[in-house]
């Protein structure tokens, strides 16, 4: 075994994370490591990388007792880590970014030219050709994920850590990063691949280990192992309950159910936006589908007056609808949850009081004074409606699990009492727990009336939770799917080829 | 973009060239050796500071003490001086060190804010440096050679001018080709990516407070050798000239990006706006108080900070 851990505790203030977890990984293979958020996968990830001190246990790297001091440390060692978000440095080129820490020097000064070469070597290795003296931030999140997999390498790692490394990814380039790993396993370099995409990790891993409430559940190989039965691992449930839900909890559609809400033609805003045309009913979920760069978070932030519009018809009951900003939007009765929690969602610093009120507070003050009485009811009222799981209204929200993050912020929407909710991503880097307890939120949603415009890369959740959806693709919309329509066939072959898949008639309508 | 991103980088260094040509087509003595000598003579102080700063604000911190610790160093050289120039310098860039050290604590090991931090070491300083001098000015010795350090030349360059270039060439070859000038980089442009990198970032912050707190107390004891004595009250507003220095010379302030050489170019090119002024005065023509340059430097850092933001805020090309 390359890697041993026994017996690993790890409590944060008192509250476990690990208890008495186990994972081992063999040199040359490429492993698996899930689970529900909160179930310790990070923070597995963190003791092994030296980024936190575990409590108890052992850990026995390359055959001997390990315990570094820091991520320098288990650097040195061979264990390289890439993060979930990308934590490499923008401003500095690409070159910094791979060789920083191990420096080729030539009298003791740094040898760029070499650096580059080097650099530009590693990368070619992915089939990626850039001009490594620029700056990352000048490239797309692709090619910044390739270099911080290129800089793992090239610290000539025997063990490298992914931490959800597609999530960022389209496909194409997720099909380069698969064949980066396998040649890394051919080469008996290890990889823990850490990710909550089922497929993928089928596609590409050997074993799997299981992480459950902070011990390990299950281990074992991929081969022959039913997606179901990982999935009720995971989730600690009955299979059968499984089976029976679906992959997704969305449950039974209701259909369209009353007038017209929201009508949108023709909208152009910026080089993303080239042509979109949908229509959200009272108490439908409309899915929007569409590829990496298809301009639905666009689409979203120029409906929501965040962008500056420039051309189409945009009519809410029925008005003309052309909000100035965000504030306009939000007075007419409209939401929006970002698809980046953390940039432009929640303050994390902010109590779950303060994040959930934030978009009420101009509703909740009275001459500039907040109603703290009114505001309190607001959020315990909230809390306890969406199941919201915090250790109480004061808590940070940077604290809470992702799924109970989102929960938040669809309570400062729902707290406004809209008419039309624009998700954008709203299950994306959650477990596979919350994301059906939200899933099954916007249902219910849904089912009170209000009506939901979803946003989703995940092409079952737009299949199975949408009463009808669009595609878009380079901008427009190129399929309007309903009913029968609407199946994962239909959706992807409208991402894949274009208008002439899957338009349906009434879009030709909207462009006359 | 390529085109304004240079601009803005060497757009200092035009501008200087400007400057100097406008002064010597205007004034008879521009160029003049008295001038220029004692014009580097002067701003060599500023530009060892400005030094400091800028690797300060490219590690992304600030550093508010220089002003202070330069007069504490021109206090602690001037005490000194009586035992020769070696023991006066000294213990102009030991107190400078130490004060440096002392913000390097704040920041990384209390993780006090540098803003904070290094206004308080601003006023702990200045304190130090008024008990030392007893609340007054302290003579330098003229026995030995220390005046020599601020006022003597060699090979017909001002010695400052000598100490500052030879501070900048460093400064320069540890900036761009060391491993930790370019972890200070990293660090100014994401400390938490530059910790999960591996790299050195505590080491970093400690060693660029350190080395603006020892530059400032070089240029304080350059100050006492100059003048002839330590000045405790010297050194106000010293930190904002470097920080403006470093700004003009195209140095993010929000760190991860910066130059040395253009750092120097934006210490000479404000140090000048005054020097013009001066010679405008002699003109007669008008009469500019002195004020006015503070008036003019100002907007020149204006018009600098602005450039910065539209090049920062370019939409940087996403998932495309």
């Amino acid at each position: 075994m390359l890697l041993e851990m026994d017996g690993i505790d790890k409590a944060y203030g008192g509250v476990p994370a690990l208890r008495g977890a186990s994972f081992a990984v063999e040199a040359g293979e490429v492993h698996a490591l899930i689970g529900q958020n909160g179930a310790g996968k990070s923070t597995l990830i963190k003791v092994l990388t030296g980024y936190t001190r575990r409590d108890a246990g052992q850990v026995r790297f390359r055959g001997q007792d390990f315990a570094p001091a820091g991520p320098q440390a288990a650097q040195a060692a061979g264990i390289s880590t890439i993060y979930q978000e990308i934590s490499l440095v923008g401003q500095r080129s690409i070159t910094e970014n791979i060789c920083l820490g191990r420096e080729t020097r030539r009298f003791g000064l740094l040898h760029w030219r070499r650096m580059h070469e080097e650099a530009a070597a590693l990368l070619g290795r992915f089939g990626i050709q850039v001009d490594v003296r620029r700056t990352l931030a000048s490239y797309p999140t692709a090619v910044q994920q390739m270099v911080a997999i290129a800089r793992a390498i090239a610290f000539q790692a025997a063990l490298v850590v992914m931490d959800e490394p597609t999530s960022s990814l389209s496909d194409a380039e997720v099909q380069v990063l698969f064949g980066v790993i396998r040649q890394l396993r051919a080469e008996g370099v290890a990889v823990v691949f850490v990710s909550h995409k089922l497929d993928e990790l089928y596609a590409v891993c050997d074993r799997v280990t299981v992480l459950r409430d902070g011990r390990t559940v299950q281990v074992s190989q991929m081969d022959g192992l039913p997606k179901l039965e990982l999935v009720a691992t995971m989730l600690g449930r009955d299979l059968s309950s499984v089976a029976r839900a679906g992959a997704t909890a969305f449950g039974a559609k209701r259909g369209r159910h009353g007038a017209a809400l929201l009508a949108v033609q023709d909208l152009r805003a910026g080089p993303r936006v080239q042509g979109v045309s949908l229509d959200v009913g009272q108490g439908e979920v409309v899915g929007v589908a569409g590829l990496l760069g298809a301009g639905r978070t666009e689409t979203a932030r120029a409906l929501f007056g965040a962008d500056v519009r420039d051309g189409g018809r945009v009519t809410l009951d029925g008005r003309d609808f052309a909000p100035q900003g965000p504030g306009d939007a939000i007075r007419a009765g409209i939401g929006l949850c970002t698809e980046d929690r953390k940039a432009e969602g929640i303050v994390p610093e902010l109590s779950v009081r303060e994040n959930l009120t934030l978009a009420l507070l101009p509703r909740l003050a009275r001459a500039g004074i907040v109603d703290e009485t009114r505001q309190a009811a607001v959020v315990a009222q909230f809390i306890k409606q969406l199941d919201i799981r915090c250790a109480g209204a004061e808590q940070p929200v940077g604290q809470l699990s992702g799924g109970n993050q989102q929960k938040v912020l669809l309570a400062r929407w729902l707290c406004t009492d809209p008419r039309l909710l624009i998700l954008d991503e709203p299950t994306r880097g959650i477990d596979v727990g919350a994301k059906a307890e939200i899933q099954a939120l916007i249902r219910a949603l849904a089912a009170s009336g209000l009506g939901v415009l979803m946003i989703s890369s995940e092409i079952e959740e737009i299949v199975e939770g949408a009463d009808h959806a669009y595609v878009l693709r380079d901008g427009r919309t190129v399929a309007r799917l309903t009913d029968a329509g609407l199946s994962e066939h239909a959706v992807m072959d409208a991402m894949a080829h274009g208008a002439h898949a899957g338009l349906h008639a009434p879009m030709l309508d909207a462009h006359a | 973009m390529k085109a304004l991103s240079l601009a803005g980088r060497y757009g200092v260094v035009v501008a200087l060239a400007l400057l100097v040509l406008f002064g010597a087509a205007r004034y008879d003595y521009f160029l003049g050796a008295f001038n220029v000598l004692s014009f580097l003579r002067y701003n060599s102080m500023f530009a060892l500071v400005s030094l400091g700063m800028a690797f300060v604000i490219m590690s992304g911190g600030i550093d508010l003490s220089v002003g202070a610790v330069a007069a504490l160093g021109s206090v602690a050289s001037a005490l000194a001086s009586g035992l020769g120039w070696a023991p006066g310098l000294l213990a102009g860039l030991g107190a400078g060190l130490l004060a440096g050290l002392l913000n390097g604590a704040l920041v990384v090991r209390l993780r006090i804010a540098p803003f904070i931090a290094t206004l308080a070491t601003m006023l702990a300083a200045s304190g130090c440096a008024l008990l030392l001098a007893d609340n007054q000015s302290v003579s330098a010795s003229y026995e030995g050679s220390f005046t020599g350090l601020g006022q003597g030349d060699a090979l017909g360059l001002p010695i400052p001018a000598w100490i500052a270039l030879g501070a900048y060439a460093a400064g320069s070859v540890v900036l761009n080709l060391t491993g930790f000038g370019r972890t200070v980089l990293a660090t100014g442009g994401g400390e938490d990516a530059a910790r999960l990198m591996g790299l050195r970032v505590d080491r970093a912050k400690w060693a660029v407070y350190a080395a603006s707190g020892a530059l400032a107390g070089l240029a304080g004891t350059i100050l006492a050798a100059q003048f002839g004595a330590g000045q405790p009250i010297e050194g106000v507003g010293w930190e904002l000239f470097a920080i403006a220095a470093v700004v003009v010379g195209g140095t993010l302030l929000t760190g991860g990006e910066g130059s040395v050489g253009t750092t120097l170019a934006g210490a000479l090119l404000l140090g000048l706006i005054f020097n013009i002024l001066n010679f405008e005065n002699g003109r007669g023509w008008i009469s500019l108080s002195a004020y006015w340059q503070s008036v003019i430097r100002g907007l020149f850092l204006l018009v600098v900070v602005v450039m910065q933001a539209k090049l920062a805020g370019r939409p940087v090309p996403r998932d495309a």
